[in-house]
């Protein structure tokens, strides 16, 4: 007992100080303190210098009138809003030409990175291009290169080049034909969301035949009959609701319709190419980092060369795609800041009008900071649960 | 991108400045020995660089007219070219002595944002230009309903902009670049139907696009716009010497001293004259100021009075040929009016 007692009181006694947890905890709680305090020591400044310099701050200025107004905003705003709407008008701004553009440089970069293996040559060579070239150019130049290169250069809007369903090419965008929902058109929505949820409840019901009798259902077409012919049946039904708002010359612009500004295009194109070679590269890692014996294998066990694809190669390079994709699409989101080269009023050039007409720099990127700090966590969040559930699971 | 980097640095330097005192800019000018002042990113007649690079124009004059008055020599200057959404945050942090950006004068800029105007140097109006050719038979702001308008973000154009449209209960669709350079390409190839900004300015960058002669400026002017140079607040010295140094140009011209006769006038029989130009026994009139006491002849001599430099840049011995107007001297039945200097 007694020999016990002096083992276990030994390490405490003797070097307190030389404790590593006890070290640990002292440097980590020096590392915080110095920290505070040049935290402290800078807002303290910047609030001092302010005050001194006799410039307003805090974030009162959020809730004035604007008075400028905004080309393209997802929500009502006028130039009689408020500052803090301008800043939530730029922020959705970014989120749409992000998740846009996400999906479509999703979709072209797995196209061009499956081409990059595939068996032909000629396909293969178009995707290396493609590939080398988008990759090697700086965003911005592509975004120049949409913009100046290739919009700027459509005709005017009296000489508008017609495209089939009413839709028209300018230099002021691509002008298509609004939707106009007349009564009873809920109907249409209520039909679509029935057919999709009948569609995920058909998928779900084969997979289990699958598993249990090994018999296959036709899903796909089963699914889409069901989400394109039931709202096809609603709108019969409910008496041809749907008419539509084509766009007409006026005296300077086109009217009516929707407008897809070039401002927007062009920065959507050029995040979309751009990212889409990275994202091509990725898949392509992904892939070729799949073993060869498992497409033997698959093959060995009389898949055809789609369905070795789609259920063995895919879902196992996915593990190895989702983490560098994530970072792809946090990058995308942020040179989506490189809209301001081209007035697409995304969050940058609105919360930077915002800056200027009331003069609070400090407040004003503060407030960029935050928000770009949001979407970028926010996205890391949803692709950190896509990965684990992507995850390979072992039965 | 530059203004977040400049807001940062701006943001940055308020943070490190030392909190306690900051040494008056009188002193910290005659240290480096020379002025830094903030211009426009290229305006023609106000500031703009030449084919050898330098910096020509008003605004750009006015700076050289202060390092006359200080060092007695126009040449110590830099220039800082600054955007409009740079421009307030590079003065308030110190990056700039002088913001001489043709910059409107509001109280909210007054107050709010810490910088004090010093005067106007000219008098302008916000107007728009169409081009004629492509758009017959517009000939007044009233018909621009439905336009695409291109604008400068950050400025009090994109604001009167929307209040003009709004009470005359018109529609449009604002082009807003932040860069004038970017503006100017956008509307000469044609993105938008309409330019805005101060008449000045409508008139100097007609001069840019590919066939000048195709555009015209419409007859409204909306809009109040006194352009002048601003400087921090709480340094009311630096304030003097900027804004006396404006009332000097005026006084000069007021009084016939040219760039030419400043070295004849000095025997001038005239005790005005004699007093502006720092001539009269025991003179203590620059040196109350901070600068020396024939401050007056330095700025003379190193750019002219108010009405050479006027012509020189914007008036009729430049290519904008834009008239006195509102902007002659109150003898002339202008506005510029000139404190005495005794």
């Amino acid at each position: 007992m007694a020999s016990q007692e002096v083992l276990r009181e030994e390490p405490s006694r003797g070097s307190f100080i030389n404790d590593p947890r006890v070290r640990g905890i002292f440097f980590q709680a020096v590392v915080v303190v110095v920290l505070v305090a040049g935290v402290w020591w800078i807002a303290h400044n910047v609030i001092d210098n302010l005050t001194r310099l006799r410039i307003a701050s805090g974030f009162g200025f959020l809730k004035g009138r604007a008075g400028f107004d905004i080309s393209e905003s997802a929500i009502a705003y006028s130039s009689d809003s408020t500052y803090g709407r301008a800043i939530l008008v730029g922020f959705l701004n970014t989120v749409i030409v992000a998740v846009v553009g996400i999906i479509t440089a999703t979709i072209i970069g797995f196209i061009v990175g499956i081409g990059r293996l595939s068996q032909n040559w000629l396909i293969r060579k178009i995707c290396t291009v493609y590939v080398e070239v988008f990759r090697n150019i700086p965003p911005l130049l592509v975004i120049f290169f949409w913009y100046s290169g290739v919009l700027a250069v459509l005709p005017p809007p009296r000489e508008s080049i017609n495209l089939p369903f009413g839709s028209f090419l300018n230099q002021r965008g691509f002008y298509f034909p609004r939707a106009v929902w007349g009564d009873g058109s809920w109907l249409i929505f209520v039909a679509l969301l029935v057919g999709i949820a009948m569609a995920w409840f058909v998928a779900r019901k084969a997979r289990q035949r699958q598993m249990a009798t090994g018999q296959q259902f036709p899903v796909f077409w089963t699914s889409a009959a069901v989400i394109v012919g039931l709202p096809l049946l609603a709108y019969v039904l409910s008496g041809f609701p749907l008419s539509f708002d084509y766009p007409k010359q006026s005296t300077f612009n086109l009217t009516g319709g929707f407008q897809v500004r070039p401002e927007f295009l062009s920065l959507y194109l050029a995040l979309s190419c751009y990212t889409a070679a990275f994202i091509a590269e990725i898949v392509r890692a992904g892939i070729r980092g799949v073993s060869k014996g498992q497409t033997e294998a698959a093959g060995a066990l009389g898949l055809r060369p789609g369905s070795i694809l789609r259920l063995v190669v895919v879902p196992q390079a996915m593990r190895i795609v989702i983490p560098p994709l994530t970072s792809q699409y946090l990058n995308l989101t942020k040179n989506s800041s490189l809209a301001i080269a081209i007035g697409y009023p995304d969050l940058t050039a609105t919360a930077g009008t915002v800056l200027n007409q009331t003069g609070q720099a400090v407040e004003g990127v503060v407030i960029m900071m935050v928000i770009y700090l949001a979407i970028s966590l926010l996205t890391s969040l949803v692709m950190n649960w896509f990965n684990a559930k992507m995850a390979l699971v072992e039965r | 991108m530059k203004h977040i980097a400049i807001g940062i640095l701006g943001a940055a330097t308020l943070g490190l400045m030392a909190s306690a005192a900051s040494a008056a800019t009188l002193d910290t000018v005659k240290a480096k020995g020379f002025i830094q002042c903030g211009v426009s990113t290229g305006l023609a007649g106000f500031s703009a660089p030449d084919d050898k690079g330098e910096w020509q124009g008003i605004d750009a004059d006015f700076c050289r007219a202060v390092a006359a008055a200080v060092f007695g020599d126009g040449t110590k200057v830099k220039f800082t070219p600054l955007s409009a959404k740079e421009r307030f945050t590079a003065l308030q942090s110190g990056e700039v002595d002088i913001l001489s950006r043709n910059t409107t004068w509001t109280i909210n800029r007054d107050t709010a944002l810490g910088l004090n105007f010093v005067g106007v140097t000219y008098y302008d109006g916000q107007g728009f230009m169409i081009n004629a050719k492509k758009l017959p038979g517009v000939n007044s702001a009233l018909q621009l309903s439905g336009a695409a308008v291109c604008v400068q973000s950050g400025t009090t154009t994109e604001l009167n902009l929307a209040d003009y449209f709004k009470a005359n209960k018109m529609e449009y669709s604002p082009v807003v670049f932040e860069k004038l350079e970017e503006v100017n390409a956008a509307y000469n190839a044609g993105r938008c139907d309409v330019y805005t900004t101060d008449q000045s300015g409508l008139y100097g960058i007609r001069l840019t696009l590919d066939s000048p002669a195709d555009h015209v400026v419409l007859p409204e002017i909306i809009s109040k716009e006194p352009l002048g140079p601003a400087v921090r607040q709480g340094d009311d010295q630096w304030y003097h010497i900027v804004k006396w140094t404006y009332f000097a140009l005026l006084q000069a011209e007021e009084l016939g001293i040219t760039k030419a006769n400043v070295d004849e006038m000095k025997n001038s029989p005239s005790p005005e004259i004699k007093r502006v130009l720092g001539q009269e026994a025991d003179t203590k009139i620059g040196t109350d100021l901070g600068v020396s006491n024939d401050w007056v002849v330095n700025i003379v001599k190193a750019v002219g009075n108010y009405g050479e430099m006027f012509d020189r840049n914007v008036g009729s011995g430049s290519p904008l040929k834009i008239a006195r107007g509102i902007n002659a001297l109150w003898t002339k039945g202008g506005l510029q009016y000139s404190p005495p200097i005794r």
